[in-house]
């Protein structure tokens, strides 16, 4: 299926599957890391952002004639000249979303606390800021609008007179039959709303760059840490009216993204005015509360009407729900959300009867984007949600009611609803595997035994699916005039000048050890150790290979950017043995390769090294062996077997892998405070084939972090003014090393029938963290009030408040008897 | 003295042994001076409230976050930074190396500052419980570890010192 012909098998891999030392660690343990803000240009001046201290209002007027006589002051950019110098960003979504102007400064009024307003160049940062002091806004603030469903009132306040709506995108997702579905279910469970919340990944690095103008050429260079640039050219060039290949992007070193960082190309467009208007190299680098005001947000999502069929016996047949996604003051990156969910429709369940009414809207509020786990997590956490609601309501077990509607892995690969195709795995293993890591019977009789008290445990089960490798086609769901389907990745491998093994890919890694990984991939391939593989580091377009889909996101580099290193490493593979085949005057048949030399098979002495192989073609040409064509330059783009999804019924395969992730979570409610402890966890993943096992269990241990930094802790919470509450580390509680557990992990492998190396894509996670804690909260609750858990976040407050509420708590959740 | 905040002043700071005098301005923070004045970027900058522990330096024999100081404040002191880590041939020390086979990074931001939390941890208490290590490293953010490889690196390195003598001079 896979456009990856794999001619040559290498004896077992040596390699491939092991835990080698990271190449990226030894720079990174010795502080030698590069990463955007380590980066210095000769002449370099500074950018100030001065932001929005409103969530809605009209700017009356700007003043910056102080700022720009303050000392340092080189020059200044308002809103008033961006909307000259710059057209507004291009939109992803078809009217009305595409209708919503999105500039890289305020014009006219500012949708959200946080928004740039005025920037500020100055020949240090403290002189920026010193100005900024001086320049005098006069604003009119505006009625805010901060809640999805409130947006979508008919006298809501507009975040864009310009579309006259709220909405961004509206569209029906109708499989199955779900009416069918509730006439034949025993039973049909009601639940009024539930609510996904607002929370960040913020990486500890924020945003930054270096932008240098060449005035020659026409050529923007932006040393960034953009985790998607050709993602953000796309916007860029059309914006400053320019060809997008004049915006060079050079990444390297990034201090972990998890999505944020993909749609920094406003930021990095100021910078671009700046360095052209300047004839300065312009550098910026955000400050945290910048970051969190105005960086990147997650999507929060609001669930009405929430119908679910099923059988006395927990067997659910289908989900109805209207679904009210909240972007934030401008899409960027949506409505990509409002489509990408449905990768994992009926999650890891086998119901097949759904139909959701999904609305985005634009509310004051920062913008979201990508965020870890981006748009599934909240989908697949209304659908755990509804299965421990659906066993609280009918007194089952909810480990039963999980097993029993898990899709079993003989059914694989599995078609769901919407045509995606669930390549492999095993859910019920996986999920046992959970059980016996935290020793579940264990866990059942401390619980009665606590009975009384004060403390009250809790168990819960996460059940996930890691879609991996998206098909770019489904962007036509939302809009059918994209120019969009399929993904890939590229790399180059060759031999250097003096046989060195270079590889080059076009992927942005945050620490996800792609270096290391690619290394594995093409040490096994040329017999040579990794250590003497030199991965060059990041993506640069001036530089390295790239495709339209380069990056690193969504949980692909498995199985794309590994698909391409092999792919070159293979075509590399090939010449080398045709050249030193001419040259040992051997078969091709005959030889190998090993130790970063070729052999003729059991003739130690017929041998030449890579280093001469490379000299015959690099600078010794004359002496290439007769009819020979060989570069020793190798790019290979792979390409996944994709095609373009059915727009109309919004149906197709949406990605290509699905990795499984089941957390199981052991938890310790006070009675007195409604604090909670996290007594015992544990995350079982199957990634399909491993490349480096440890990097995946890392992946995993990041994931659960922050997801239970999301569950407890993290809440972007804003007021009805529109401010943000939490928009610091002082208010925006980041979970630290004593928040989280020493998580239990294992592994299992299912390997990707449809992958060129049987790996799946991972390490977003989907959110599962977010639905184990939620599960045993409700497993408290079964305990004590009866309550039920709507909100995927859950502090002591809310957690003491349901275990008060016999009533209240329970409110909106029904279940209607069927004859 | 002057109190403008851009007026220069005159300092001398050691770091990692080596002695820097500089003219810096009264308001740049400690994290600055290294990274701007000295060059020495290892130590980052990733908040602007003293929370994230990424500025973390030890300094004149304290833990501090580089932060919350004024390069001026630092004048005479004697600064440990990432860069001093490694053992003088360049070779990684037991906690870059107990880091690095722990995988206890993965894009290496929050590492500087952990490494030298850990240090001050393990210099103070040799052996610290798991609770202790946490504590430990409670003022220093990492998002892509979720910790647990952290705490297993630092468990490491302590039981290291138990077979090997003091690991983390
Ligand atoms: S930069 Fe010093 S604590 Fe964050
Ligand atoms: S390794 Fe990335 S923040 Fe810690």
């Amino acid at each position: 299926m896979s456009t990856l012909v794999t001619d040559q098998k290498t004896e077992a891999t040596r390699w491939t599957g092991k835990n080698v030392p990271r190449k990226e660690d030894e720079r990174l343990v010795k502080g030698q890391g590069r990463f955007a803000d380590d980066i210095r240009r000769h002449n370099e001046a500074h950018v100030y952002l001065l932001r929005s201290p409103y969530g809605h209002a009209r700017i009356r007027s700007i003043d910056v004639t102080a700022a720009n006589n303050s000392p340092g002051v080189i020059c200044t950019l308002t809103g008033e000249e961006v909307a000259v110098l710059q057209k507004p960003f291009m939109e992803i979504a078809p009217p009305p979303g595409g209708l919503m102007e999105d500039y890289c400064l305020a014009v006219g009024k500012v949708h959200f606390m946080g928004e740039p307003v005025v920037a500020i160049l100055a020949e240090t940062e403290e002189l920026a800021r010193d100005a900024a002091d001086l320049v005098d806004i006069e604003y009119d603030p505006l009625p805010a609008v901060v809640d999805g469903e409130a947006a979508l009132q008919s006298d809501a306040p507009l975040v864009h007179e310009e579309a006259g709506t709220n909405v961004v995108w509206h569209g029906v997702y109708d499989w199955g039959d779900i009416q069918g579905a509730v006439s034949r279910a025993d039973k049909v469970v009601k639940i009024d709303r539930l609510h996904f919340h607002r929370f960040t990944s913020t990486p500890i690095e924020c945003n930054a760059a270096v932008v240098e103008y060449y005035p020659g050429s026409g050529e923007y260079t932006f040393w960034c840490n953009n985790t998607m640039p050709q993602f953000a050219a796309m916007f860029m060039g059309p914006a400053l009216g320019i060809p997008t290949d004049r915006l060079h992007f050079v990444t390297q070193d990034i201090g972990g993204s998890f999505g944020n960082k993909i749609t920094t190309y406003v930021y990095l467009t100021i910078c671009a005015i700046l360095a052209k208007k300047s004839g300065r190299p312009v550098k910026w680098t955000e400050y945290r509360t910048d970051h969190i005001l105005g960086g990147s947000h997650g999507n929060e999502r609001t669930f009405r009407n929430i119908v679910v069929p099923v059988m006395a016996d927990g067997t659910i047949l289908g989900i109805s729900a209207t679904a009210i996604d909240d972007a934030g003051a401008f899409p960027r990156y949506e409505p990509l959300g409002s489509v990408i969910w449905s990768q994992v429709v009926p999650n890891v369940y086998r119901f097949r009867d759904v139909k959701i009414d999904f609305t985005q809207v634009v509310t004051n509020k920062c913008p979201v984007g990508p965020n870890r786990g981006y748009s599934r997590l909240q989908h697949m956490w209304m659908v755990e949600r509804i299965v421990d609601i659906v066993a609280h309501e009918l007194h089952l077990d909810p480990i039963e009611v999980r097993k029993k509607n898990y899709i079993q892995p003989e059914q694989m690969p599995y078609e769901t609803p919407n045509g995606c195709v669930y390549d492999s795995g095993d859910y019920p293993r996986c999920l046992d595997l959970a059980l016996e890591l935290i020793d579940y019977p264990k866990w059942r009789e401390r619980q009665i035994m606590a009975l009384g008290s004060g403390k009250i445990i809790g168990i819960g089960i996460g059940s996930t699916l890691d879609s991996g490798t998206n098909n770019f086609g489904q962007a036509r769901i939302i809009n059918p005039q994209l120019p969009f389907s399929g993904n890939g990745e590229v790399s180059n491998v060759k031999l250097d000048l003096y046989g060195e093994v270079v590889v080059t890919i076009g992927t942005t890694p945050q620490g996800q050890g792609h270096e290391t990984t690619a290394a594995q991939v093409v040490s096994d391939i040329l017999g040579i150790d990794p250590d003497h593989v030199r991965v060059l580091i990041g993506h640069d377009n001036a530089r390295n290979v790239y495709t339209g889909f380069s990056g690193t996101y969504a949980s692909q580099f498995a199985v794309t950017g590994l698909g391409a290193v092999q792919g070159a490493a293979e075509k590399l593979r090939r010449e080398i043995v045709q050249l030193a085949a001419g040259v040992l005057q051997a078969d091709e048949s005959e030889i190998e390769l090993r130790d970063g030399s070729a052999f003729v098979r059991g003739q130690e002495q017929r041998t030449i090294p890579f280093i001469g192989l490379a000299n015959i073609v690099f600078a010794n040409n004359a002496t290439m062996p007769a009819g020979l064509d060989v570069s020793l330059n190798c790019t290979y783009t792979y390409r996944p077997p994709f095609s373009v999804p059915d727009v109309e019924r919004k149906f197709g395969n949406l990605t290509l892998t699905y990795a499984t992730q089941i957390h199981a979570c052991v938890l310790e409610v006070d009675a007195q405070t409604g604090h909670t402890t996290i007594l015992d966890y544990a995350a079982v993943d199957d990634s399909g084939r491993l490349i480096h096992p440890q990097i995946v269990e890392g992946q995993v241990h990041g994931a659960a972090g922050l997801g239970i930094g999301g569950a407890l802790y993290e809440a972007l919470e804003y007021d009805e003014e529109g401010q943000l509450l939490t928009s610091n580390f002082y208010s925006y509680k980041a979970v630290t090393a004593v928040d989280v557990p020493m998580m239990k992990t294992a592994a299992i492998e299912s390997p990707s029938p449809f992958s060129p190396n049987g790996a799946k894509g991972m390490g977003e996670g989907g959110g599962a963290p977010l639905h184990a804690i939620c599960s045993a909260l409700q497993d408290v609750m079964r305990q004590t009030s009866g309550a039920i858990i709507t909100d995927s976040f859950n502090p002591s407050e809310r957690v003491y408040w349901l275990m008060q509420d016999t009533t209240k708590g329970r409110e909106g959740v029904s279940v209607e008897e069927r004859a | 003295m002057s109190n403008i905040p851009s007026q220069k002043r005159s300092i001398s700071v050691t770091v990692n042994g080596t002695t820097y005098y500089r003219d810096v301005a009264a308001r740049t923070l400690l994290v600055h001076f290294l990274r701007e004045n000295l060059n020495l970027t290892g130590t980052h900058f990733g908040c602007d409230t003293g929370h994230c522990g990424s500025c973390t330096v030890i300094a004149n024999g304290k833990l501090i976050k580089s932060c919350m100081m004024l390069a001026i404040q630092a004048d005479g002191f004697t600064i440990e930074t990432v860069e001093g880590l490694a053992n003088p041939d360049g070779s990684l020390s037991p906690i870059q190396q107990a880091f690095s086979d722990n995988h206890a990074l993965q894009c290496g931001f929050c590492t500087p500052g952990i490494m030298l939390a850990s240090k001050y941890l393990l210099q103070h208490n040799p052996q610290p419980t798991e609770e202790e290590i946490r504590r430990g490293i409670k003022g220093n953010l990492c998002r892509c570890t979720g910790y647990v490889n952290i705490v297993r690196a630092i468990q490491g390195l302590a039981a290291e010192t138990v077979q090997k003598g003091d690991l983390v001079k």
